[in-house]
């Protein structure tokens, strides 16, 4: 089946594979109707999604090379698109940036443009050249430019750092919703969503993890869009939220005004006893805050998170896998537009939800009523037993204000449907969208990381004489070794203390943006510029985020500092990149200009045809 | 100037073209944040337009093109993969 005229059918095979998830979606309706319990209907969603994940997982199973690291070279543009999509748009995208915009408001969307902006980058000024290249890996692009295996050995060290910073958010985001859907507790949860991931990913590497995100990103595409249309039309927002929210945004801007956005101390707040993790509503939805320093880290946040994703090697070596270069550029493009799907519907989500919450004259608003009313409410009551929303009445007033009422930022996603009025079967719809979100950017992690230490490091470094059977082994060993340690501390909530998925952002942009621009777009660069750069880069920029980062900096530097220049830990990679660009291009001068043969090699890497630069490995 | 020369000549011609789009709309509106959301489209004001959905899609319309004006000008410089997949 996944032979030969495999490429040719996979129109047929993925509109099938849809058909078949929606008529599995209204047997769930139908189900839910003849009285199947709700809890039912989710352990269902979730255990017949990732059953289809893990047979494609096996079908996909490869012991050829190429296969595994790029999985043959020959998937179609748009395809790429999608399980790139997939790839991207992790579990926290999935449940967690409605209720980012929900909370944050306009200051927030920065994000938005920062994750689809950086493709731009990716564009313009990497995939098509690292596709010519024809390299397994990034680092081995970085390795066999520059030459030599102690660049190679660093690159691998920074992709190291910023892939695992991530891949432990996502197994956690995997264990979360595994726990939530099948009822079990968080930590085995965890461990299941590892098996799953790895039955994916384990027999058949790219190849694998490729079909079953395409498969992925419709489960989650379909899981997202349903209910935000749905919900829109239920509240009145309109059957097209997209281009109808006009009127509720600005309704949103009025009820900001009548109720006072009241920012509240942290003294009060502890003293209420709010959980962690739990934020309530301190800025505007639509309004621009006034003054420099509000420009100044809306665009500092946009950079870092657009340069981060052009730098990012989960994402740049899913353009390795397309058949041609012209391929690879296409295939950005239909990249950003599946993402855009997705990330043009949060805001509208998180301003139904908002709408929802905060109007009096809806059925469905609570602010503004009495507290004993709102606690009386269903949804309300449920959430609050699992401390996912809270209240408190500082004013001891009796009614709830805009700032007494805490929610996690996942609600949003995971309640909405609840409270808008849809049935459970929509509930049950989006856990298998956040699985499906968060495996598969677990699996293009962990292969990420898995890959470059069998490939970069094994091979190129340490057995170079292995044959393609040791090689698959190593691999294949490694990508368990990954999964487990990020599994392992996810599963003791460690995660809390990794901080933030941005940091792996400023991690990649540190150490491995101007290393890879440099490498195709100037030929002076030096190998001894590189491994400058990229040290002097990814332990700046780390250096920066213990001083900067309170948890980190009270023990290490005896004190909480303030941000320079507003640079705080969401950023520092604006201090990383810069001091890599400088000590690169400085030592690149100092430094003796590449070979002729490099600069050929820079050469040839800019036009699309001819020999790749690496044939078959 | 060999026909290699004058290729990537255009290429980063083409580059430099499709990053100043990109930075006009991911970082050079949102410098007028403010301004723009005295302005409305389609009922939204316009800043807030901007970073829910025009950057975005403006992104999107850019990449297609991008791509497209890169194929004709490997195409001008016999480059073109055409017919390779």
């Amino acid at each position: 089946m996944f032979k030969g005229d495999f490429i040719k059918n996979l129109p047929k095979i993925y509109g099938t594979y849809t058909g078949g998830f929606l008529v599995f979606i209204i047997l769930m309706a139908i189900a839910e109707q003849a009285g199947v319990s709700a809890k039912n209907i989710g352990v269902m969603f979730v255990a017949f999604t990732v059953c289809i994940y893990a047979l494609i997982g096996y079908l996909s199973r490869t012991i050829n090379v190429d296969a595994y690291y790029v999985a043959g070279r020959q998937v179609p543009t748009v395809f790429n698109g999608m399980a790139t999509a997939a790839d991207w748009m992790s579990g926290a995208s999935f449940v967690a940036l409605a209720g980012g915009v929900y909370f944050g408001g306009y200051t927030y969307m920065a994000f938005l443009v920062g994750w689809t902006g950086g493709y731009v980058l990716v564009a313009t000024l990497m995939a098509p050249y690292l596709r010519k290249f024809g390299c397994y890996t990034v680092p081995d692009f970085i390795g066999t430019r520059y030459g030599g295996n102690l660049v190679r050995a660093c690159s691998v060290f920074v992709l190291f750092i910023a892939s695992f910073t991530y891949v432990t958010a996502q197994i956690n985001a995997t264990g979360t919703i595994a726990s939530r859907a099948l009822g079990i507790p968080f930590e085995a949860g965890v461990w299941v969503g590892l098996i799953s991931i790895l039955i994916c990913s384990m027999l058949g590497g790219m190849r694998a993890v490729t079909w079953t995100q395409v498969a992925q990103y419709i489960v989650l595409i379909i899981a997202y869009l349903i209910p935000v249309f749905w919900i829109s039309s239920n509240v009145g927002g309109g059957i097209f939220p997209h281009l109808m929210l006009g009127d509720e945004v600005a309704r949103l801007g009025e009820l900001e005004q009548q109720f006072g956005l009241v920012k509240n101390s942290a003294a009060d707040m502890k003293a209420a006893g709010v959980p962690g993790g739990l934020k309530y509503i301190s800025g505007s939805h639509s309004g621009v805050p006034e003054g420099g320093m509000a420009v100044w880290k809306y665009l500092s946040l946009a950079i870092c998170m657009m340069v981060g994703t052009a730098s990012l090697p989960h994402i740049l070596m899913r353009y390795f896998t397309t058949p041609s270069v012209r391929a690879a550029r296409k295939s950005v493009a239909w990249s950003l537009f599946f993402i855009f799907l997705l990330y043009s519907s949060a805001p509208m989500l998180a301003t139904l939800s908002k709408l929802a919450l905060m109007d009096p004259n809806l059925p469905t608003g609570i602010i503004g009523k009495s507290i004993s009313e709102v606690q009386s409410i269903e949804w309300v009551q449920r959430w609050s037993e699992v401390k996912q929303v809270f209240i408190a009445d500082f004013n001891g007033d009796g009614i709830l204000q805009l700032n007494e009422w805490f929610m996690r930022g996942d609600v949003v996603v995971l309640a909405t449907p609840e409270v808008a009025g849809l049935p459970f079967v929509i509930s049950g719809l989006v856990f298998a969208g956040g699985m499906a979100a968060a495996m598969s950017t677990a699996d293009g992690l962990v292969l990420a990381i898995s890959n470059a230490l069998s490939h970069d490091i094994y091979y190129k470094i340490i057995d170079p004489k292995a044959d393609t059977a040791k090689r698959l082994l190593v691999a294949r060993v490694l990508l368990v070794i990954i999964g487990a340690a990020g599994a392992y501390i996810a599963s003791f909530r460690l995660t809390s203390i990794l901080g933030s998925v941005a940091w792996a952002f400023d991690f990649a942009m540190s150490g491995l943006f101007f290393p890879l621009v440099l490498g195709v777009w100037w030929k002076r660069a030096t190998r001894q510029g590189a491994i400058a750069g990229i040290m002097a880069g990814i332990i700046s920029g780390t250096l920066y985020l213990t001083w900067v980062f309170p948890k980190f900096s009270v023990p290490i530097w005896g004190g909480v500092n303030t941000p320079f220049l507003g640079i705080d830990h969401l950023r520092f990679g604006l201090i990383g990149a810069p001091i890599c660009l400088v000590v690169m291009v400085v030592v690149s001068l100092m430094t003796k200009e590449p070979s002729p043969s490099v600069q050929k090699m820079v050469d040839d890497t800019r036009i699309p045809t001819g020999k790749p630069i690496l044939g078959r490995q | 100037m060999s026909n290699k020369d004058a290729y990537w000549e255009k290429t980063k011609n083409h580059m430099f073209v499709t990053l100043a789009l990109w930075a006009f709309f991911s970082l050079v509106v949102f410098m007028f944040g403010s301004e723009l959301n005295t302005m409305s489209f389609l009922g939204y004001p316009l800043a807030y337009y901007m970073t829910a959905q025009g950057s975005l899609l403006a992104f999107v319309i850019i990449l297609f093109w991008t791509a497209n004006k890169q194929e004709k000008i490997d195409e001008e410089h016999g480059y073109s993969e055409r017919g390779d997949d």
